[in-house]
């Protein structure tokens, strides 16, 4: 089912099977992977870019994901975009547990791949060291092309059905623990001049 | 100028202050005019070959420089005050120019110089538990090796 490379036949019109007698399993991996909402996580400059694939011109809403949600619990794909510091990795490992399963990233740009051009102390060298990675988007910043290609990769591997197999039952990451502080323990900072 | 040599550098004014004449000077100049600190960072010395420092100037490892600027009187004033690396603190401007802050924030969480009398002495930009601080001269760089297959060397 090449749904997704088939652009001419797209829609119900590119369904091998007559609807009614479609598995329910193919419809539900098809419509999963045609209105897939993104996770806002756009750190540095591949925001832009992912900004930029949003709007008209590039325009992500052909592919059902013109909505980019704040809120991880109403997120299915998490695409990185950006460089992650030290300081924004427990954040990132949490915005990525607070996301229902089924749940996919896209790293998107090399700094989120690989760390980029920095190569040093604040940054994380690739994000898959923190969440595991579906679809990593090379560039810097990839062009709206790439980031629309990455996606569209994403969304065949949703629609083949083998992302859904891959995964264990555990859900086990890169072992990186949060620290909870919880409200009240810490003494307020009340900054005022004299 | 306030008692510190005053130094032209390329056609801008830098005063080099004694560590303990800091904050009397601070507030001298804030009097004088200089409302607003632009700019408080720091420089690590260690690998310097050498610089050109005034007479009565001792060098040390590490000088904090502090940015002024006179809306008044349309001037900038720049400050280069030495600090030891066996005492690394100096007082807080926070008093003086509130807006220092986040940066004596900033070159604590760097160079490690801490400011006595300053709020809320905590690193800002690492986590708040790491080790060192990063923009010494003898911090290590923390790379990954890399190597790059499609490059000649």
């Amino acid at each position: 089912m090449g749904l997704v490379r088939n652009v001419r036949d797209d829609g119900l019109g590119g369904l091998e099977h007559n609807f009614l007698t479609g598995r329910i399993e193919d419809v539900v991996k098809w419509s999963r992977s045609r209105s897939s909402w993104g996770a806002t996580f756009g750190l540095a400059c591949c925001a832009i870019e992912m900004m930029a694939t949003g709007t008209s011109h590039y325009d992500l809403g052909r592919f059902g994901m013109e909505v980019f949600r704040a809120s991880p619990r109403q997120a299915d794909i998490m695409i990185v975009a950006g460089r992650v510091s030290q300081k924004m990795a427990p954040v990132l490992r949490q915005v990525y547990d607070q996301m229902m399963e089924p749940k996919w990233v896209i790293s998107m740009g090399v700094c989120a791949s690989s760390g980029g051009m920095f190569n040093n102390y604040a940054i994380v060298q690739g994000v898959d060291q923190i969440v595991p990675v579906d679809v990593y988007a090379p560039g810097c910043p990839p062009t709206p092309e790439t980031l629309i290609h990455a996606i569209e990769t994403l969304h065949q591997m949703i629609e083949d059905g083998e992302i859904m197999r891959r995964r264990t039952a555990s859900g086990v990451g890169a072992g990186v623990r949060v620290q909870e502080i919880a409200a009240g323990t810490l003494t307020p900072v009340i900054l005022r001049s004299k | 100028m306030h008692g510190s040599p005053l130094v032209d550098s390329l056609g801008q004014s830098v005063l080099f202050v004694a560590k303990d004449r800091y904050i009397a000077v601070l507030k001298e100049l804030s009097a004088d005019g200089y409302e607003m600190c632009i700019d408080l960072t720091a420089v690590d010395y260690l690998t310097h070959p050498g610089r050109n420092l005034p007479d009565d100037i001792v060098a040390e490892r590490f000088e904090i420089v502090v940015n002024l600027l006179s809306l008044r009187h349309h001037k900038r004033l720049r400050l280069r005050v030495q600090v030891a690396e066996s005492e690394v603190s100096i007082d807080s401007a926070f008093d003086i120019y509130p807006g220092s802050e986040a940066m004596e924030r900033e070159v604590f969480d760097m160079f490690g110089i801490s400011f006595s009398g300053h709020p809320d002495m905590t690193r800002i930009l690492m986590p708040e538990d790491w080790d060192g601080h990063p923009l010494r001269k003898d911090y290590s760089q923390g790379f990954i090796p890399v190597q790059f297959k499609g490059a000649a060397s």
